[in-house]
Parts: C-alpha cells; structure tokens; sequence
C-alpha cells in the first residue's frame, strides 16, 4: 500500500504556469529549522536540500495547501502566492 | 461585464461558505459578484467529506433531489488504536435509512460545481481562474471592492464577503487578521481509492446508499495531535490523516504521506482497501485552533465567513456546515441592511455577530474553547498513551488465559496506574473542563 510522492502526484492534474513559480526560497546560506523541516512536512515533497545545505523547491506539485508559508512565516524565508487564476492544481475529487 | 459595474456585494471564493453566502444574496435579489480562482469551484477544494444535510437544507430545502451525493450515513465507528488493533465504539440504527437522510458521504470537488451551479442559476455573476490579489479602498480606509490578477481597475461593491478559506491571504494581507499560528492548523493528507460498489457494501456490511465512517486517532499519528478517517462514498473510498501543523515541523522527520501508508497498511485498515485503484492524493489545511482563534470578523465594508474566520468544530469533525451557515448568516445581515438602506459599516454588520451567537455556531464554537489548549499541552498523552493502555485492556479482559477476572481488573489498573501514575486524576479533570 506504501507508494513513493512521485506515484501519488502523477495521480493528479495540474496546470503548470511554467515561469512563474508561486513559491520561492529566498537566497539563504544556512536554513533555518522551520524551513528544514519543509524537507519532510511538505505533503508533495517540494522541498529538498542540495549539497550545500540549502533548502530548494521546485514547486510543481505543490497542492497549495499553505503549510510551507505558515511554518516559515517568522523566518521570512519563503515567498508565497496562490497560483495566478486557472493555473497549479486541480483537483477531480478533492 | 464592464469592471465599473457597481456590484452590491461581492464574494470571494466558491467553497460551502462562499457558494452560500452568494447563493442567499442572489436570491433575494442582490447584484451579485462571485470570484473563484480554481478552474471551476471546487477544482481547489479538499475535504473528508461529510456533508450534513441540514445547514444546507435550510437554503435549498429539496437539495437532495439534485446534488451529487454519494452514501447517507448508517454507521460511526470511532477507533482508539495502537500499532496491532483498534478498541473503538460503533453506533448504526436502521433509523437513518430515513426519507431525509442527515449525513452524506460527498465528494468535494463534484459537489461544490453543483452548489455554484446554484448560485448562477439564482442570478449571481460568477468568475473563474481569477485570484483576488487585494481589497479596494477609500480615502477613509473602508473596503470598496477588490484587485484581481485579471488586467483592469478591479471590481466594486457595497461590501465584500471573505470566503477565502483557511489559508486566507487576502484578509491577512490586507492586515484584517493576523497570519495563522502553526499550532491553530492542522494538515490534512488524502487520497481516493476506487473499488466496485459491490465490494464496498459487502466489506462494509451496507446495502443500496448506505455508508459508513471511520474516525481513528491513536499511535497512527505518532504522538502528534491528529485524527485519521476513512469514509465510505459509491464507488471510492476516502481516506486520510491529519496532524497539527507545530507538531509535524516540530518532529520535522515526518511525511504526512508516511503517516497515510502507515495507516493504510495498519492490520485494522489494509484488508478495507484491498486491491483498490488510488486516483488522486490531495492535501489541505483545517483550521483547528477554535473560539480562541477567531479573527475579527467584519470591518467597514467587509465580513469573513466560514474557513477563512476559522469556523471548524474539529473535535466533531464538522466545518462545512459551519461555513455554510456563517455564510448565510453574513448574507442574511448584508441583505436587511441592504433593504434598510444602510451601509454595510464595521457597527452595521455587528448584526452578523450576534446572528452567530444565537446560532449552534458559535454556542459551538464556546463549548470546546479549551479543547486546543488542552491538546497543545496534553496531546501525546491523550494521542499515543491512552490508546495504548486502552488496547492493552482490552486484551487483558478479553483473552481467556486462566487468570481470575479480579486479578485482571488488577492488571489493567496498575498498567495504568505505572504508565500515569497521579496524572490519570488530573488528565480526567482537564478532559472534563475542557469539554464542558
Ligand atoms: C481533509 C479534510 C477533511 C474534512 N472533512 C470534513 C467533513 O467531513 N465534514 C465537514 O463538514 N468539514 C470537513 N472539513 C472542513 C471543511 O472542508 C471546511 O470547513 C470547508 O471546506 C470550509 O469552506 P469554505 O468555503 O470556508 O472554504 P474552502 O472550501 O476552502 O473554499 C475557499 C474557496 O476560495 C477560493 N479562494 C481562496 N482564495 C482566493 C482568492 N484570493 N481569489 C479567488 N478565490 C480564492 C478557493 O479556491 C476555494 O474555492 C474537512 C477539511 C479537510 C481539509
Ligand atoms: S503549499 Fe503545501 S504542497 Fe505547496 S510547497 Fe508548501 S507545503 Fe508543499
């Protein structure tokens, strides 16, 4: 029953605004915690640490569910915007 | 639609709360705009879902003759569970096989096109893929209208209805409400499993429209405050698990969609879902933070309605019902000031307030004030340890294996008793209190 996020996403439709991600990391040297751990919370696995240790995102499956902004709200780290109207995902069940 | 057509309210968002708030407007009348950024309503929208007949009932009373719905709701089982099994309680009666059944399995995203179809065929002017991205001024700072990422001047109105949802940025941004705290969020993960009808009512022991829900807590969520559901629809089942927000960054080693496989592969679930087709994984915010975190609800020109004033009742599961009836509640107070000739000033729609107050909503709302306190404070104990001491009793009692049964009742206590000690006494008090 397990299955990987990449299995699960390909499930889903999606409308990619290609350009204009609606999420980004600002430019950082060392993450702080809140963003590390959008490694593990982020339910499309968006986020993931390069070989510097910085936090990066590729937002393409992301279901826009917010958790990303509300954990790094403090931090300042990550700017966040809904997707501009008619584009991200959509959603045939819900 | 020319952008300087003055409207007399306009709603931002097409969920429950939205969909009802225009739906009640347009219908009695009033120039309505409806701004959705989703595709279509609904295409944004995630929920368990449990639709409970009545809130909607009270607007569009033969609902039931036209919605999509998919099971009425026969059976509850609430589930403790620990890493093996589940102890639980079921309630089923064949009462609610009735001509106006109370609760409906639905599904979301087919539900809210339904109810948004309404609201067009009520007489509402209804946007789509467009996101409001602020609120229109005066030089008084009253909201007059709202900026989309549309080309244009934006869109006017006497009042505009914040139907935005949980994550609700236009209000935030506007600096109507402060941002959601970590700790008032829960993350909800989610997905669709198909089977044939007929596997579904045998597994579940139901017939014709008949369903059933699940609702579990326990070792499932990893001590982290959370729930997880399974709920039963036509031909798909829903399932999912949820945990607030702080906890999961705090542990910051857990994946919501690990808590999700987990619980699908837990020995109570997995034969359930067996040989199911999974055809869409969704996530979502709830918000779960309670009275206490309700914003501010209505200024010069504006009121909040449902997710987006935070209306979830999250220990009984119900947040759809509170968006529509905040919704209508709104629209009700927006129309009699509209007939009165009044402005919708912040004193105004004071009237929204008090039509909450005298409504399940907000008594509610009071009721289980303390209930996010005490889960912040108490929640792994009342997540993880207790339903391990309640499974273990269960064992102890049941299992015939030549122990006396005072010897037993012996056991149980002390298990307890090692495991909490003096807490026992506190836990139950505060549990007390906070229910109340
Ligand atoms: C997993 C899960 C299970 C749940 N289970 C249940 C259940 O079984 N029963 C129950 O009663 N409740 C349940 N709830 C809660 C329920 O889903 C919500 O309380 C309800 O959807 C709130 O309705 P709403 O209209 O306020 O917000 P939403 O349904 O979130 O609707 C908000 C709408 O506004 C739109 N929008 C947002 N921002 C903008 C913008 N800037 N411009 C234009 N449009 C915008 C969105 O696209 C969306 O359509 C559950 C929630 C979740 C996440
Ligand atoms: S909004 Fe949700 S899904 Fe999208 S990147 Fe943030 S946490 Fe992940």
């Amino acid at each position: 029953m397990s299955d990987t996020i990449e299995n699960r996403l390909f499930q889903n439709r999606y409308i990619v605004d290609t350009g204009q991600p609606h999420i980004r990391v600002t430019p950082h040297e060392t993450p702080s915690e809140a963003l590390q751990s959008m490694v593990h919370v982020c339910p499309a696995g968006c986020y993931s640490k390069n070989e510097h240790g910085q936090v990066e995102i590729v937002a393409d499956g992301c279901m826009e569910c917010g958790t990303c902004r509300v954990v790094c709200q403090d931090t300042g780290e990550i700017e966040w915007s809904y997707p501009r109207g008619g584009f991200g995902v959509l959603f045939k069940f819900g | 639609m020319s952008n300087t057509t003055r409207f007399d309210a306009i709603v931002v968002g097409a969920g429950p709360s939205g969909n009802a708030a225009a739906y009640t407007m347009a219908r009695a009348g009033l120039n309505v705009l409806q701004i959705e950024r989703g595709e279509y309503a609904g295409s944004k929208n995630v929920q368990g879902a449990i639709l409970y007949a009545d809130a909607l009932e009270q607007m569009i009373p033969d609902f039931r003759e036209e919605a999509p719905l998919e099971r009425h709701i026969v059976e509850q089982r609430i589930w403790m569970m620990d890493d093996k099994g589940h102890t639980g309680m079921h309630h089923r009666s064949d009462d609610y096989n009735e001509e106006r059944p109370n609760r409906y399995t639905i599904i979301r995203a087919q539900f809210d096109k339904w109810f948004n179809r309404q609201v067009r065929d009520a007489g509402a002017t209804v946007l789509y893929e467009t996101t409001v991205t602020d609120l229109l001024r005066d030089a008084q700072g009253r909201v007059i209208g709202v900026q989309t990422d549309r080309e244009g001047d934006g869109y006017y109105a006497d009042v505009v209805v914040l139907a935005e949802g949980v994550n609700a940025l236009v209000g935030q941004r506007s600096g109507l409400r402060p941002e959601l705290r970590a700790e008032d969020v829960a993350l909800a993960v989610k997905e669709m499993h198909f089977l044939p009808q007929e596997t579904i009512e045998s597994r579940f022991n139901i017939t014709g429209g008949e369903g059933v829900v699940i609702e579990a807590m326990g070792t499932i969520t990893e001590g982290m405050v959370g729930t997880a559901f399974l709920y039963t629809n036509r031909e798909s089942i829903s399932i999912g698990i949820g945990c607030l927000v702080s906890d999961l960054s705090r542990v910051g080693k857990c994946s919501p969609y690990q808590l999700l496989d987990r619980f699908k592969a837990h020995p109570s679930i997995r034969s359930l879902l067996e040989g199911s087709e999974m055809k869409e994984y969704a996530a979502h915010l709830i918000p779960e933070g309670g009275y206490r975190a309700i914003p501010e609800l209505a200024g010069d020109g504006w009121i909040a309605v449902g997710d987006a004033g935070h209306f979830v009742n999250a220990v009984h599961r119900e947040g759809s019902n509170l968006a529509m009836t905040t919704g209508r509640l709104a629209a009700e107070t927006i129309i009699d000031l509209h007939r009165q000739g009044q402005r919708c000033t912040r004193q105004a729609l004071g009237a929204y307030r008090k039509r909450l107050e005298n409504s399940f909503v907000m008594k509610d709302m009071k009721k289980y004030k303390d209930v996010p306190r005490m889960l912040e404070k108490q929640g792994s104990t009342i997540m993880d340890l207790y339903p391990r001491l309640m499974n273990g009793a269960a064992q102890t009692w049941f299992r015939v294996d030549g122990r006396d049964k005072k010897a037993k009742e012996n056991a149980i206590v002390k298990a307890a008793w090692h495991a909490r000690g003096l807490g026992l006494l506190g836990d139950a008090v505060k549990l007390a209190r906070a229910w109340r």
